[in-house]
């Protein structure tokens, strides 16, 4: 708690950043589907990597399913494993 | 029984004709053990991302099936042995899609879905430390 007291008084930010939340959860949120190129390539760097949770806001039980469908979709070629 | 998706890549040489055929022959083999394909889809020659046996591109075909597991284990067997077949995937899923898979709404999709849920770059940066 006292850490926590210090960080945010000692982090003089101009503006509040909003906490974001999860793209995955809440109401018409999209399926995490291995086929859906579009919805997973935004989850992966320019490189081909799988972007971390902690930047796109995606819970840890989505993550994980999100991994899982870029593993697959990258397996049946439609995703890179790497970019150059 | 239980419900899979299968994909499968054929090699970028065979013709529409031979995919479809392919398909029917998988069909059979399922029907064989006791199973039946509900949905069978036909994505088109489409480019790898990476290179597969010195291929570019590939035959997707996306089928799904209601079969037992033995039936699904021989028809895996026989893509195995199939030259022509680059590579399959076999998922199991609780539930199969109804309708085109998101592969086939993607044109209907494009002009609408633009980037609104993560705006570009600027927004990608983890929150900055004091």
């Amino acid at each position: 708690m006292a850490i926590r007291d210090l960080t945010t008084s000692q982090a003089r930010r101009p503006f509040q950043r909003r906490r974001k939340t999860c793209p995955f959860s809440g109401e018409n949120a999209p399926k995490i589907d291995y086929k859906d190129v579009r919805l997973l390539s935004r989850y992966v760097s320019e490189r081909g990597k799988i972007v971390p949770s902690r930047i796109t806001a995606v819970s840890a039980k989505k993550q994980r399913e999100l991994a899982q469908a870029i593993k697959r979709a990258r397996f049946i070629g439609l995703m890179p494993f790497a970019v150059q | 029984m239980a419900l899979y998706e299968h994909i499968f890549l054929a090699r970028q040489d065979v013709s529409q004709q031979q995919v479809e055929d392919l398909t029917a022959q998988l069909t059979e083999v399922l029907a064989q053990g006791g199973g039946k394909v509900t949905k069978n889809e036909y994505w088109g020659l489409k480019s790898l991302s990476y290179r597969i046996r010195k291929n570019r591109k590939a035959h997707y075909s996306l089928l799904n099936i209601d079969a037992p597991a033995a039936a699904v284990a021989e028809m895996e067997r026989q893509m195995r042995i199939n030259e022509d077949v680059l590579r399959f995937m076999t998922v199991r899923v609780d539930e199969l899609e109804e309708g085109p898979s998101a592969m086939m709404q993607k044109r209907d999709r494009d002009d609408r879905d633009g980037r609104s849920d993560r705006g570009g770059f600027g927004d990608r940066r983890p929150p900055r430390r004091a």
